[in-house]
This record gives structure tokens, C-alpha cells and sequence, in this order.
């Protein structure tokens, strides 16, 4: 194969990669973008195997290592449950990144016997493998600790080393020095140690940060990691000199950048005080004052207030997701809705551990997308909404966030939920939300506690309507 | 906060099993909507709409029949609501009576012993009336005197007919002008905007001066009170500022302006004169609370005026501000100006009005039954139902005791409030500059790369740079609900890794080729497992149509 048709055969793979992100801006066009992906990914993976001359032995290895990948990755992408979208994400972000650390690796190997790099070319050579093992070392154990914190594996709480920022900067220069150390040095044997200690530098770094971060800012956590993992690829881009790399990379590094600053936005948070620590430090004021009382309210009434209302807007949160409860709650919109009542769904952006996951959850659960607005859509219809149902949400229905300007959340974009006539929370108990702050709503006089399981409440209702 | 058992609320459960049962509509007392008499009369005082509202709230709604057919609002609508249709005399007979108007003696003859009647009344002008009220053991709350607070808003009927009545005073003037409010540029001409004079910036001014805006047309506002120039420019209306030395303002602590002194009201003669010569339609809304509205608008002024212009005299019912203005009527001036008094605005939009005046009558509603059960407490405790009760068994409770409600009163707070605000613009400020000098920076960065490294670098980094640039645009238009798929689907093309190992499998180090052999198996398990559950997902994505 040409040179020039290896180049074409990129663009074109490029292309559709790009199509293929652009397809996703619609649920009408995703399922084609989708497509278009697979197709760019096909072109991509066809043309390079062709272009390189390879033995026979070396083709066999693709072909086994390709089958087994294949073979797994379907298994599990048809296993997973829908709740579990969060850990396979951070699961592929750890692939990616720790593929980054191999190839830069490799790069660094071959550039031993291979002495066609001098001068400027050779530095900057360097510079992309360090850069490339760094971003794909840090991508690879923070992803691992993301995993294991969705997966309940690790308590995902925040950890807090003492002294953890100025650790955290400590070893960034202390990587920036053993880069100028490793670039002149060379291409020699003693690149390989500058390089091992900043390998493991980077592993620690990852794991330390995102041990740092507590569980609700996940949705942050993972688009970083997403954009991480970008960065990764399109450094290995940079290393082989490959533009398709390159230009996938740079996508994927800006997509997730993109959504990290959506959920910050979400969350009213600079991306820096999410990255250096949780909220559980700076909030916990609010914990202990009285409110006053609450109402309690059975599923069975709860029923019937439903069944009374007009239009009822459900609110769900990550509760939603951890108790399974989207099939039950989609059946009481479906059985709510065939009674004539307006029933849809609003939606933080930040709800869930993973930007869109509610979306997700009642898809599944076969709820149509098109009563499923987002915060910005629906947030002025709660004055004119008779009920509203609050599934395992707290501080994304917080009304302190806009009553108390100065409090941990203040500012905070939230769902106006208590404009409602009627609100009915579903909550397992009285605690505070993820910010540490109690929820004035549960307090307010149009507010009712429906307390329990979100699985078995929602049933309970169901059975009730 | 314990995690456990949580305690009981002090709320009964009978208490919840009794409002569900009044959303099933069982009900507490009866609510009578009678039919306007007043000549010219077309709002209603409920719809089928509110009388869904009231029912909801524990009430029976009784509606005169043919009460709501000048506003369009059928009989057969209220009873699909769940209202009765009844006759005249029936409905004086029920516990609650909502009227737009303020009584005849007919009809206060016939109200019920120890019923609530709710209306506009004007009690500082009807003494008589307040006085004939009194003599039977009733209840009388005046919509007009809802008291300008931030609370009373939802139920304040001036401030919503004002709204109707300036946007209704601007289709008047827009009919009886004979031009564009917009300026164009035709094949046939070029047409200049109309220029529109609004005086007084209330609630039916400012909905004046939008409404012009809308149109085209070019809008300047003038109030005495200086606190209402931000909300004239944020209507679109230019504010005339008075050519006065001394600094005079004329916010009171009621919200209505004050008489102002005769040096300010020479100034502002002078203004209008001057404005007179250059506009095409004057829209006048001045009142002062309890006296005949202000003659701000002189007969020479409208004489000055171009044939053709329009005067929309909002103050007639009080009088008027314009010199030539007949009340109820437009008349045309020897010169050709059209001078609008009529004083029924909001009623010329029936509809309109009776849904904002039964909205309000709603919130009123909720005010007084705050246990939704059917039953209400006219609570003094309350500054609203004690400045808007006239009446209360019998006795005058009129006038109420003063309340403050100005914004200017609480200077202190807002004092307090602009500190802050200065902070944000210096913190913007200061971002535009770290962005500008970060802008410098990385172009100049770029310069130095250009400088220093070899050309196939560079086409790279351009290539590199373009699709970041690309690929922002690109997830910008993502829409929220695919956010999941969306990281997923970059799962899956990120594994374009594997084009790197591909490339390295190449090698004679064996230890290249495990580690390739690594980096392909782990990167297709991104390519395909990505996809596969990317296309799981969005085969779950269905619009409702297709369920």
C-alpha cells in the first residue's frame, strides 16, 4: 500500500470519526453516528494492518490478541448493567491509558537501535514518549481507583494525605526536572530509569487524586479521565508521527474536557477545588440545625395524590440508580400517563455518577426521551406542576442553594422542585445529601417524606395506583 | 442526622387522607360567581380554569349563567370544569362571592348574612357604598387595595389589569394611527419609526413602553420617581432625565409617586412641550394615589403635536393628564390629534383580564384557606387580608393601618446588596485580562515552536490544533440525555491506540512485541466493547410515538 493511500484511508477514517461524534448531537441521528464510528474504526484498523509488512508469525499475534479483545470487550459490554455504565467507562479509560504506557514504552525501546532521530527531533521525540507514559500512567490508576470507588470496592469517601496538594505539586516538578534529565540523556540506557521513576510517579499521582475526590463529584472525575485518555492517544499520535491518532486523541481530549466543565457548571464548582478534595471538609455547618418537621407519607397516599394531579414532573437522583429503581418508575409514568396525567422527568446535570447516566437508566427502562428534559427545560414549569416526585435526590432539589447564597452549595444550579403544589420525597432516611447540608425542602409545608428503598416504595406505588 | 428510624412528623395521616379527598372534590363552601351588570362590562371573575383551581382548594364553585359569554367563556366549559350554573338571586346565596365590579345596592341587598364578598371597591372613593356594606353582619375585602409587597404580588389585580390595560392602550393607539410603529425601507420608501412618549413608568406604563418596543417603534419614558429609570431601560425605553437642579424624587413608601413641587413640575411642562413637537403618540399614566390624576399635557401641547399623532390618556377614569380628554370616549382635535379616553383598557381584552383577575382571586383564595379544605379565615394577623378587609362583620376596618413597601425605604439593604455586585465585574475584568494575556502567551508560545522545530512537527501540531478546535464545536451540540454514550462512544475510538502497537508488532525486540501484543488486546477491548455498548444503549433511546 502506498503512502499516499495510507494518508487518504486516515482522512477518510478521520472523517467519520468525526461524523460519528457529530451524529450524537440527536437521539434521531446517534444510533447512525454510532455506525459511522464502527465504519472509521474498520477503515483505520484495515489500513494500518495492510500497510505494515508484516511475517506470518506477527500477523497471527494481531489476529489472537484482536479476537481475545473483541471477545471480551462484547462479553462485557452486553453483561453490564445499566447502572454499571460509570465502572465499564472508567474501566475502558484505565485500557486506554495503560496502552498509552506500552506504546510509549515501545517507542522508547525501538529509539535505542534506532538512530534516525537527531538533533531537535530526537528532544522532541523524547518529549512526546515522557509526555505520552505520563498522561497514560496517570489515566491508568486514577481510572482504577474511579472503578473500584463505583464498584464499591473502595470507600468513596474522600482520602486526605496530609500535606495532599502540596504533594500533588511536589511531584509534578519533580516530574518536570526528571524530564529535562531524561531529554539529555537521550536515547540511551539510562533514559529507561528517569523513565520508570516517572512511570510510578504517575501511577501514584493517579491514584492519589482520584482517591482524593469523593463519590458525587464522579461525574467529574470520569470526564477528566475521559479527556485524560484522549490526551493519551494523541500523545502516542504525536510519538509514531500518526495524524489519524492524533486527530482521534484531540477529539476525545476535548470532549471530555467539554463535559468536565458541563458538570462543574452542574455543580457551581471550579474544576480545581473538585480535582484538590471533596466538599465533606469545608460543609458540614449545616448538619445539626433544627428545621423543624417534617410530614411522613405512605406509599398508598402518595398513590393517590398522584392519581389526583394533573401533571406531575419526576425528579430522580443517584438513589434512583443505586436501589434499581427506574423499572418500577417507569411503570407508574406509564400507568400515570394512560390515566391522562402529564407526566416527565427532570434532570440535573450533574444526577448520577456519569454525565447523562439517569438518561440512560430510563431509557433502559423504556421511558420515551422526549419527556425527559433537562433541568433548564423544565425548571420553570414546577410553579404550574401539581405534584412532584423526588426519587434519591437531595442536593440537586436543594432549595438552600438559591435561599442561602453564602452555604456550601450556594449558587449551585438546582431543580425548583418545592414551586410545586405537592412534593413527595423518596428517601431512605433523614441524612444530609453528598455536600453535608440538610435539605430545607424535606422541611417546607407542601413537602411529604415517602422513607424506604426506592425499589420497594416505587413498587408500593405502582401496586397502589 | 440519624440514619435510622426516622421519627414521626407531627402531621396526621387523617389530615393527608382529607386533601386527597378534597382533589377528589369533596367539598367545603360555596364560592358564587355573579354576572357583571355595570354597562360595557366583559370580564368575569373566574374561568373554567380557576374554577378548577378553587375546587382543588376544597371549594364549591356556582357560576351565574351567562356570566362568562362576553369574556368567552361558555356555561358548558364551567360545568366541564365542575362548576354549577346558577340563576342570579342563587348565586348572592352562597359563603363567598367574587365580583369584578364593586356592588350595586341591589345586589349588596341581596348578599347573605355572615357571607365574604371580594371586588374591586375603591372604599377611599365610595364611601357610601363602604358605609351601606357595613350595615349588614358581611365580610368585604377590595381587590384594589392589595398592598405592594413582594408577597401580595400573585394576587395584585391593579398591577395585572394595568399590565393589559398599557398593552391594550398601545393597540389603541396603534389603530388610530395612521402610520408604521416600525421604521422600514421599501421598494416604495423609507418610513421612519414612530417615536412613542410614555409618562409614568407603573406597571401599565412599563407595559406600554415593552409593548411599543415590540412593535418597532422608538420608545422614551418619563417617571418622577428616579427609581423606575432602570426598569424603563430595561423595557427597551429610553428615560428622559429633567433638566432640574434640584434633586428631587418623587418615590413615596406606598410605590405611588407623590405631587412634586411646582419648580419640578415647571421643568417637567417644559420637557413634555419640547417632546410634544417631536412624537407621534403620547401614552399617559400618571396617577397620584387618592387625587384627580395630574394635568401634565396642555391643549397648546397637543396643538404643537403633528396631525395624525395619538394620545392614550390611561388617567381618564381619574380625570385624565391630558387637557382635552372626554373620559370613554376618543374625540379628534381641530388640529388632527387623537386624543383616547377611553377608561375601560383590560375590559377590551375580556378574556385576558378575567383570567389574570380569576388568577388572582385564586392566590387570593390560597391566602385565606392555607389548609385547602373549602374553609377561609380573613387572619388580621396577616398585613394582606388587613389592608384589603374594608369591612369584617360588620364593622369598617377601612383605612388600614400604613404599610412600607418601597424599594428606596430599604436602601440599607440595598446598600448591602451593591457592595458585592462591584466584586463580580472587577473579577470579570480580571479574567479577561488573565484571558488575554493567557491568549498572548500561547501565541507566542506557538511562535517560539515554529521557530525552533522542524516542519513535520509543525504539520502535527496543526493537525493536532484543528481537531480540538473540530472536536469542540462537535460535543458542544451533544445534547445532555446522550452524555453517556457520548464518553462511551469516545471509549470506543480512543481504543484507536491500537494503531500504535499495530505499528510497533512490527519490531525484532521481542519485548516490543509482548507489549504490543498487550496494547492491541486491551485496545480492542475498547474499540469493541465501547461500540457494542454504545449501540445497546441508543437502541433504548425511543420516543414516545414508537412505545
Amino acid at each position: 500500500m502506498s503512502q499516499g493511500l495510507v494518508t487518504a484511508a486516515y482522512m477518510i477514517a478521520g472523517i467519520l470519526i468525526i461524523m460519528s461524534l457529530a451524529g450524537l448531537s440527536k437521539q434521531e441521528t446517534a444510533k447512525r453516528g454510532n455506525y459511522f464510528g464502527i465504519l472509521g474504526m474498520a477503515i483505520a484498523l484495515v489500513t494500518t494492518i495492510v500497510s505494515i509488512e508484516l511475517d506470518v508469525e506477527s500477523m497471527a499475534y494481531i489476529l489472537v490478541a484482536v479476537l481475545i479483545g473483541a471477545i471480551i470487550g462484547i462479553l462485557l459490554a452486553k453483561r453490564v448493567d445499566m447502572t454499571e455504565m460509570p465502572e465499564l467507562i472508567a474501566a475502558l479509560h484505565s485500557f486506554v491509558g495503560l496502552a498509552a504506557v506500552f506504546v510509549g514504552y515501545n517507542s522508547f525501546i525501538e529509539l535505542l537501535s534506532d538512530h534516525s532521530f537527531v538533533g531537535s527531533m530526537l528532544n522532541i521525540h523524547l518529549t512526546e514518549i515522557f509526555l505520552g507514559i505520563f498522561i497514560g500512567a496517570v489515566t491508568f490508576t486514577g481510572s482504577i481507583v474511579a472503578f473500584g470507588k463505583l464498584h464499591g470496592k473502595i470507600r468513596s469517601n474522600p482520602l486526605i494525605l496530609p500535606y495532599k496538594d502540596l504533594l500533588n505539586i511536589g511531584l509534578v516538578l519533580v516530574s518536570a526536572v526528571l524530564i529535562f534529565l531524561f531529554i539529555s540523556a537521550g536515547a540511551s540506557q539510562s533514559g529507561i530509569v528517569y523513565l520508570a521513576i516517572m512511570t510510578a510517579i504517575a501511577l501514584f499521582l493517579g491514584w492519589h487524586m482520584v482517591m482524593a475526590i469523593g463519590g458525587a463529584d464522579m461525574p467529574v472525575v470520569i470526564s477528566m479521565l475521559n479527556s485524560l485518555s484522549g490526551w493519551a492517544a494523541a500523545a502516542s499520535g504525536f510519538m509514531l508521527s500518526n495524524d489519524l491518532l492524533i486527530i482521534t486523541g484531540a477529539l476525545v481530549g476535548s470532549s471530555g474536557a467539554i463535559l468536565s466543565y458541563i458538570m462543574c457548571q452542574g455543580m457551581n464548582r471550579n474544576f480545581f477545588s473538585v480535582i484538590t478534595g471533596g466538599f465533606g471538609n469545608e460543609g458540614a455547618s449545616g448538619e445539626a440545625e433544627e428545621m423543624g418537621d417534617y410530614r411522613e407519607i405512605s406509599p398508598e397516599d402518595a398513590a393517590e395524590m398522584l392519581k389526583g394531579s394533573s401533571s406531575v414532573i419526576i425528579t430522580p437522583g443517584y438513589g434512583m440508580a443505586v436501589a434499581q429503581a427506574q423499572y418500577p418508575v417507569a411503570e407508574i409514568t406509564k400507568k400515570l400517563c394512560d390515566q391522562g396525567v402529564n407526566v416527565r422527568f427532570g434532570i440535573h446535570p450533574v444526577a448520577g455518577r456519569l454525565p447523562g447516566h439517569m438518561n440512560v437508566l430510563l431509557a433502559e427502562a423504556k421511558v420515551p426521551y422526549d419527556i425527559v428534559l433537562d433541568m433548564e427545560e423544565i425548571n420553570d414549569d414546577f410553579p404550574e406542576t401539581d405534584t412532584v416526585l423526588v426519587i434519591g435526590a437531595n442536593d440537586t432539589v436543594n432549595p438552600a442553594a438559591i435561599e442561602n447564597p453564602s452555604g456550601p452549595i450556594g449558587g449551585m444550579p438546582v431543580l425548583e422542585v418545592w414551586k410545586a403544589k405537592n412534593v413527595i420525597v423518596m428517601k431512605r432516611s433523614m441524612s444530609a445529601g453528598y455536600a453535608g447540608v440538610q435539605n430545607p425542602l424535606f422541611f417546607k409545608e407542601n413537602s411529604y417524606m415517602c422513607f424506604g428503598d426506592a425499589k420497594t416504595t416505587a413498587e408500593a406505588i405502582l401496586n397502589a395506583l | 442526622m440519624g440514619d435510622e428510624e426516622p421519627p414521626a412528623g407531627s402531621f396526621t395521616l387523617s389530615m393527608i387522607t382529607r386533601k386527597i379527598l378534597l382533589l377528589k372534590g369533596v367539598s367545603g363552601m360555596r364560592i358564587g360567581i355573579p354576572k357583571e351588570r355595570v354597562a360595557g362590562e366583559r370580564r368575569v371573575a373566574a374561568t373554567p380554569k380557576s374554577a378548577i383551581q378553587l375546587k382543588k382548594l376544597g371549594f364549591q364553585v356556582a357560576v351565574e349563567t351567562g356570566a362568562g359569554e362576553a369574556a368567552s367563556f361558555t356555561d358548558e366549559q364551567y360545568i366541564s370544569s365542575g362548576a354549577e350554573i346558577v340563576e342570579a338571586d342563587d348565586v348572592f346565596q352562597c359563603d363567598l362571592i367574587y365580583k369584578v365590579n364593586p356592588p350595586t345596592e341591589e345586589e349588596v341587598s341581596k348578599i347573605k348574612e355572615g357571607a365574604t364578598f371580594v371586588s374591586f371597591l375603591y372604599p377611599a372613593q365610595n364611601g357610601a357604598l363602604v358605609k351601606e356594606l357595613s350595615q349588614k353582619n358581611i365580610n368585604v375585602l377590595a381587590m384594589d387595595m392589595v398592598p405592594r409587597i413582594s408577597r401580595a404580588q400573585s394576587m395584585d389585580a391593579l398591577s395585572s389589569m394595568a399590565n393589559i390595560g398599557g398593552y391594550r392602550a398601545v393597540t389603541e393607539a396603534l389603530h388610530a394611527f395612521g402610520r408604521f410603529f416600525n421604521g422600514q425601507i421599501t421598494a416604495a420608501g423609507k418610513v421612519p419609526p414612530a417615536k412613542v412618549l410614555v409618562i409614568g413608568a407603573g406597571v401599565a406604563g412599563l407595559a406600554a413602553i415593552g409593548m411599543s418596543k415590540s412593535l418597532g417603534a422608538i420608545v422614551r419614558a418619563f417617571d418622577t420617581r428616579l427609581e423606575v429609570a432602570e426598569q424603563i431601560e430595561s423595557m427597551g425605553g429610553e428615560f428622559l432625565k429633567l433638566n432640574f437642579a434640584g434633586e428631587e424624587d418623587g418615590s413615596t413608601s406606598t410605590g405611588y409617586a407623590k405631587v412634586m413641587s411646582d419648580e419640578f413640575i415647571q421643568a417637567e411642562m417644559a420637557l413634555f412641550a419640547e417632546q410634544a413637537k417631536e412624537v407621534d403618540i403620547i401614552i399617559t399614566t400618571a396617577l397620584v394615589q387618592g387625587k384627580p390624576a395630574p394635568k401634565l399635557i396642555t391643549k397648546a401641547m397637543v396643538d404643537s403635536m403633528k396631525p395624525g399623532s395619538v394620545i392614550v390618556d390611561m388617567a381618564a377614569s381619574s380625570g385624565g393628564n391630558c387637557e382635552y380628554t372626554v373620559p370613554g370616549e376618543m374625540i379628534v382635535t381641530a388640529s388632527g390629534v387623537k386624543v383616547i379616553g377611553y377608561t375601560d383598557l383590560p375590559g377590551r381584552l375580556p378574556a385576558q383580564s378575567s383570567e389574570m383577575y380569576a388568577t388572582n382571586l385564586v392566590n387570593l383564595t390560597k391566602l385565606l384557606c392555607k389548609e385547602k379544605n373549602g374553609e377561609i379565615d380573613i387572619n388580621f394577623e396577616d398585613v394582606i387580608l388587613r389592608h384589603m378587609s374594608v369591612v369584617k362583620e360588620g364593622q369598617i376596618t377601612f383605612p388600614p393601618p400604613p404599610i412600607r413597601v418601597s424599594a428606596t425605604q430599604t436602601s440599607k439593604k440595598e446598600t448591602k446588596q451593591a457592595e458585592p455586585s462591584e466584586t463580580p465585574v472587577k473579577e470579570k475584568k480580571h479574567r479577561s485580562l488573565l484571558k488575554v494575556v493567557f491568549g498572548g502567551l500561547a501565541i507566542v508560545f506557538f511562535l517560539w515552536l515554529g521557530q525552533v522545530s522542524p516542519p513535520e512537527f509543525l504539520s502535527h501540531v496543526t493537525v493536532f490544533a484543528l481537531a480540538i478546535v473540530v472536536g469542540y464545536y462537535v460535543v458542544w451540540n451533544v445534547t445532555h440525555a446522550l452524555h453517556t454514550p457520548l464518553m462511551s462512544v469516545t471509549n470506543a475510538i480512543s481504543g484507536i491506540i491500537i494503531v500504535g502497537a499495530l505499528l510497533q508488532m512490527n519490531s525484532s525486540l521481542t519485548s516490543v512485541k509482548i507489549l504490543s501484543f498487550l496494547g492491541i488486546l486491551i485496545a480492542t477491548i475498547n474499540i469493541f466493547g465501547g461500540f457494542t455498548v454504545t449501540k445497546r444503549m441508543l437502541k433504548m433511546f425511543t420516543k414516545s410515538k414508537e412505545v
